[in-house]
């Protein structure tokens, strides 16, 4: 087995009387593909903002890359990269500048983030629009870059949130060949999507519901404990959303 | 006829948002466009719910020509816009009584339409619309989007980040709308939405790619569809890449939809994957899904753009 990147036990999320995350307890390895579903409102951003260092747990234990996330948040943002659907880059900004302002943050030399930037262009095909803004280039352009400048600091795991909402399924496709890539290099991918499809894509899947992890295996043990054969039969028989 | 539209372009400064789009949506019917970001579905939209004119071509809605007849047509059409724009600072039943006196009628009124639908935050009514959940909000907009009665609802990306089992549930409300004969047109990012459409039409880029019953559409993929399955699937994806036998390999889930080049299965493939370390491999032929004939369509329209 690999290493464990991140490693979550007993984890209690309360707002105010409501439980956001219900004694969640699992583990996550090194250059695997998690999978991180569950219905709308049943806690997944709350988890995720504490896996990324973003928010405190109310009780348990939460490692990420080798540290607490209560005591080292901050090398916690060092270490993970993170993409959502909404919000990545700067649209007003040219690629080269985005890439250039994200190695910045992330703290890295100048000459490192220039050798990667060319490396990244290159490998995305991009070297003739790093001068281009991004609000000139198509969506399916942006999500790939996006995700290549969450990596761009080499992080031990990324976090994508619902990264290929509304892209056209030839670019869905590419991104997945992306998260393939990045996977078999070592950095572990943490994703989130509503497209059950893609939950076959990964190496295992966790589905949430009302706060607690429901299920946790590969596509396969899943679809053959539940006896369907999709993974959106899974869904549906048991990430029941939230009652009103 | 509910609408029907020939030769609508609309630009945008320098983005050609719609190019020559035309189609008919029969009354009575559900129909969907289905289609990525970007591909002009809003702004379509738009011009049906006649918040926008066209730079050229023509539209009608229930006989309305979309620039002129405005004042008809808005008494008669429900738009419910993609991102929630009710009042955030009313509470529930203040929107829905707002929405009902702008239209000159009452709730009690038209009470036996929305019921199926309000009847889930009728006991809330008294919260603030911006302080419902999002499947809460969607539920208001709905009830207030048909509060009037309208002949035509129009539903812009109703299920867009909505979680699939709230996404079935949305299609059973549209399903029982029907049986008081509204027609209703929405647009869905998510191919597998087109099933339960009446007719459905793929856009892209500002075209349309086809137009017609989702069951036409799949059998209008023209080439034998096999389905691959083996255990190490990025393997698997980057064998078949690499046969020159193979047209197109598409991951779908858990296995991998392929094309053979002269539309034979070539079984010289299984020793191509073996030779590549790759074992366990299945292939059955498999009839396409909408999701396959869109790439299909996407892939043509490519190849045909090519100087």
């Amino acid at each position: 087995m690999n290493g464990t990147v991140i490693s979550v036990s007993n984890l209690v999320k309360k707002f105010g009387s409501f439980t956001a995350n219900d004694n969640l307890n699992f583990e996550v390895y090194e250059g695997e593909i998690f999978g991180f579903l569950g219905a709308n409102g049943a806690g997944k951003t709350t988890a995720i903002r504490i896996l990324s260092g973003l928010s405190e747990p109310t009780s348990g234990e939460v490692m990420v890359a080798g540290f607490n996330v209560k005591k080292q948040a901050e090398q916690i943002k060092r270490n993970i990269g993170y993409m959502c659907q909404k919000f990545s880059l700067y649209e007003d900004l040219s690629v080269r500048e985005n890439v250039m302002l994200y190695g910045g943050i992330y703290g890295m030399k100048r000459q490192l983030i220039r050798e990667r930037t060319q490396r990244l262009l290159k490998r995305l095909n991009f070297e003739e629009y790093g001068n281009r803004l991004i609000s000139d280039l198509p969506l399916g352009l942006r999500q790939k870059l996006a995700f290549s400048i969450a990596i761009l600091h080499e992080p031990k795991i990324v976090f994508l949130d619902e990264p290929t909402s509304g892209v056209d399924p030839v670019t869905r496709r590419q991104f997945w060949e992306m998260i393939y890539e990045t996977a078999a290099g070592g950095i572990t991918v943490f994703v989130t999507t509503h497209y059950l499809e893609e939950a076959e894509y990964c190496d295992r899947v966790s589905i949430m519901s009302e706060g607690k992890i429901v299920a946790l295996d590969t596509p396969a043990e899943l679809k053959k404990q539940y006896m369907v054969n999709s993974m959106e039969e899974v869904f549906i028989k048991i990430a029941r959303p939230q009652k009103y | 006829m509910m609408i029907q539209s020939s030769g609508i372009t609309k630009k945008f400064g320098v983005t050609q948002a719609l190019k020559n789009i035309s189609f008919s949506v029969n009354e009575g019917d559900i129909f969907g466009f289905i289609g990525p970001d970007g591909a002009g579905k809003t702004t379509l939209f738009r011009i049906i719910a006649t918040l926008l004119l066209p730079d050229e071509g023509e539209m009608t809605v229930m006989g309305h020509d979309v620039g002129t007849g405005f004042k008809e047509l808005r008494k008669k059409t429900g738009y419910m816009p993609g991102r929630f724009s009710l009042y955030q600072d009313l509470s529930v039943e203040e929107n829905l009584n707002f929405y009902a006196t702008v239209f000159g009628t009452t709730v009690k009124e038209n009470y036996d339409l929305i019921y199926d639908i309000y009847s889930h935050i009728e006991p809330f009514k008294k919260r603030l619309a911006g302080k419902l959940s999002g499947g809460m909000k969607q539920k208001l907009a709905l009830s207030c989007a048909l509060i009037h009665r309208p002949a035509l609802l129009i539903l812009d990306e109703p299920t867009t980040g909505v979680d699939a089992v709230s996404r079935a549930e949305f299609w059973d409300m549209l399903k029982k709308l029907r049986q008081h004969n509204i027609t209703i047109i929405t647009s869905t990012p998510y191919m597998d939405e087109a099933l339960r459409c009446d007719r459905v039409a793929l856009i892209r880029d500002g075209e349309i790619l086809t137009v017609d019953q989702p069951d036409k559409i799949r059998d209008g993929f023209s080439r034998k569809l096999f389905t691959v399955k083996a255990p190490d699937k990025y393997k698997l994806i980057n064998g078949l890449k690499s046969y020159p036998g193979i047209n197109a390999a598409y991951p779908f889930g858990d296995s991998v939809h392929i094309t053979f080049k002269n539309d034979v299965f070539d079984t010289a493939v299984y020793d191509h994957l073996k030779n590549m370390g790759i074992h366990n491999v299945t292939i059955e032929e498999t009839r396409a899904g909408i999701e396959d004939r869109f790439l299909d369509l996407m892939e043509n329209k490519e190849i045909n753009q090519q100087p």
